[in-house]
């Protein structure tokens, strides 16, 4: 049976952000053949039509409400309820990011649903529906499917991947008006303090430069952020260089922290404790440069240099700019 | 001030992961507090020195999720609810609907989670749990103050910070940076060992498994393939980086 599968569209800094690529990729193969729906929210969001067409959208519901400008659970918990009783999707697809993880459960709450989130791979046979998801911070991984019902899925971002846009499609354009006032809006975001203004979100990057306890102190990281910034990557960080105050707690992965999974990962002066194994080692690529031979992290590592990171990551990033400026 | 906390007991992070007859392993385990939820109980008690109260936390689980609720006794929370009914353990679909008539059962003005459990990591309880109780939601929260019922909380996006502002009754859930959760003293956990700790059933709370049946199901858990040992370059340290730099780009297709 086909089916009709809706995409919430998710935009940061005024882009469509990869992961809504990945949604929409994992609801065509969802739909099997049927239709693919994707709702945009606020003043921007008839902009985005023609790019999620692009993407694989048959349909695009616009909500344009300035209101929905920034996200509020109780804002975007009414529209999208709203979107998805005016289009009866037979699944639902959202990104597995700080959004979706607000939203999704409190939708499927509200709408007696069940929830499968953090997906990292689907497969899709006819009618059925299986996802694989990790579980212990990716030391295991399920398989799970819905029993009956309305599908409901978050995907992790940077896993299921998207192809070339498809600049010959276009989608049917709906404009859906949602009323939204003020007294049901309960929570107000007095401020957004722009914390990686300009830099690549971890749990999104394609490359990431990750450093532990051996980066010694704050100052030691800029050799780590001049890395990152030659090969467009975000920097992250280790337990112990958290706990050092050598960053922000929001850097770290780990299995308390972000789990991630780029397609580089360059581990320097990381030892390798478990716990931050758990946050990166599904990476498709992972470099490991520390002093001790003997360090874990070289268990998974693809690549390893043996070597004082001072020295080891600012040849590096030398290399990759010489390698980069050639194309 | 009607303070609760939702917690669940998980492996600690150290654990390895092993499979047996199809399922976790969990021979030989040592339990924890989910550490997310740890941060709500250390928040949740603060609050209590800060404002008087009560602080009551509440697990779904088999009986060694006892012990979790009396570490969280031992730090200073009053009193204990442990659901455990196998007919109830159900997915987070069921599991939000048990909490959610438990905690309405106790009352509150805050109800603080963790984020996410370091298990099975979907992270639905709290947002499920808020909307059941028709209550406002603030996650991953890094900061929490409370002035008569005006709520201001920081909330870790991403990296980037949101202010929030809402009114009591929310819940909350903890994100790491809240707080640095004390351990249990002596005298506390022998305190906590007399603290009252009920035991309910889906029946005493007035549900029928059957409403609240799991809308998906766990086909099958397995361990990720292991990772072939990978390539210690060697030579000085200028050919490494070459190396390496290279190998990225023409053998790893990263670059």
């Amino acid at each position: 049976m086909a089916k009709k599968v809706l995409v919430l569209a998710e935009a940061k800094d005024g882009n469509l952000r990869n992961v809504t690529f990945e949604a929409l990729n994992a609801a065509r193969r969802i739909s099997n053949g049927g239709t693919v729906v994707a709702a945009a929210f606020g003043s921007a969001a008839g902009g985005f039509v023609n790019t999620l067409a692009h993407y694989g959208a048959d349909q695009v519901v616009v909500v344009n409400n300035a209101k929905l400008d920034q996200y509020t659970t109780d804002g975007y918990l009414q529209a999208f309820t709203r979107v998805i009783e005016h289009t009866q999707p037979d699944a639902i697809v959202l990104g597995h990011t700080a959004l979706g993880k607000d939203l999704a459960p409190r939708v499927a709450a509200k709408l007696d649903l069940g929830l499968i989130s953090d997906c990292t791979d689907i497969e899709v046979n006819g009618d059925e529906v299986i996802t694989t998801r990790p579980i212990y911070s990716g030391k295991a991984f399920a398989k799970r499917k819905f029993k009956s019902g309305t599908l409901f899925l978050t995907v992790r971002p940077n896993n299921i991947g998207f192809d070339e846009p498809d600049t010959s499609r276009s989608a049917q354009t709906e404009e859906l008006a949602v009323e939204l006032s003020d007294d049901t809006l309960r929570t107000l975001v007095k401020e957004v303090v722009k914390k990686t203004a300009g830099g690549v979100d971890l749990t999104e990057a394609k490359i990431i430069v990750s450093g532990g306890r051996g980066v010694k102190s704050a100052e030691g990281f800029k050799v780590l952020y001049e890395l990152a910034e030659v090969l467009g990557g975000a920097v992250g960080a280790s337990r112990g260089a958290c706990d050092a105050g050598y960053c922000d707690y929001s850097l770290q992965i780990g299995q308390t922290g972000k789990v991630v999974t780029p397609d580089l990962y360059i581990a320097c002066g990381i030892s390798g404790a478990i716990q931050h194994l758990a946050g990166m080692s599904n990476s498709k690529v992972i470099v490991a440069i520390n002093k001790d031979p003997e360090a874990n992290i070289f268990q998974v590592a693809d690549y390893g240099i043996v070597g004082d990171l001072f020295e080891v990551v600012p040849k590096l990033t030398e290399e990759f700019k010489k390698l980069l400026a050639e194309g | 001030m009607n303070i609760v906390v939702c917690l669940k007991q998980t492996f600690d992070t150290e654990e390895k992961i092993t499979i047996k007859d199809g399922q976790i392993n969990e021979d030989g385990v040592e339990f924890i507090i989910n550490p997310y939820d740890e941060y709500a109980v250390e928040e949740a008690i603060k609050l209590k020195e800060q404002f008087g109260g009560e602080v009551t936390v509440i697990t779904v689980g088999p009986d060694r999720a006892e012990n979790a609720l009396r570490t969280a006794l031992a730090m200073g929370a009053d009193k204990a609810v442990l659901i455990n009914d196998e007919s109830i353990f159900g997915d987070e679909y069921t599991i939000a609907k048990v909490l959610a008539a438990a905690v309405k059962r106790n009352g509150f003005d805050i109800v603080l989670a963790g984020n996410v459990a370091v298990d099975d990591g979907a992270g639905q309880g709290g947002p499920r749990l808020a909307e059941l109780l028709d209550i406002p939601q603030i996650t991953t929260i890094t900061k929490l103050e409370i002035d008569g019922d005006k709520v201001t909380a920081e909330r870790d996006v991403e990296g980037d910070v949101e202010i929030i502002e809402t009114k009591l009754p929310v819940l909350v859930t903890a994100q790491q940076g809240l707080n640095e959760p004390r351990y249990p003293s002596l005298p506390g956990i022998m305190k906590a060992k007399k603290k009252p700790l009920e035991r309910l059933t889906a029946a005493d709370l007035g549900i029928d498994p059957a409403e609240v049946a799991a809308k998906t199901e766990t086909l099958e858990v397995f361990l990720p393939p292991k990772k072939q040992a990978g390539k210690i370059l060697e030579g000085d340290l200028d050919a490494q980086a070459k190396e390496l730099v290279s190998l990225l780009r023409n053998e790893a297709k990263v670059i």
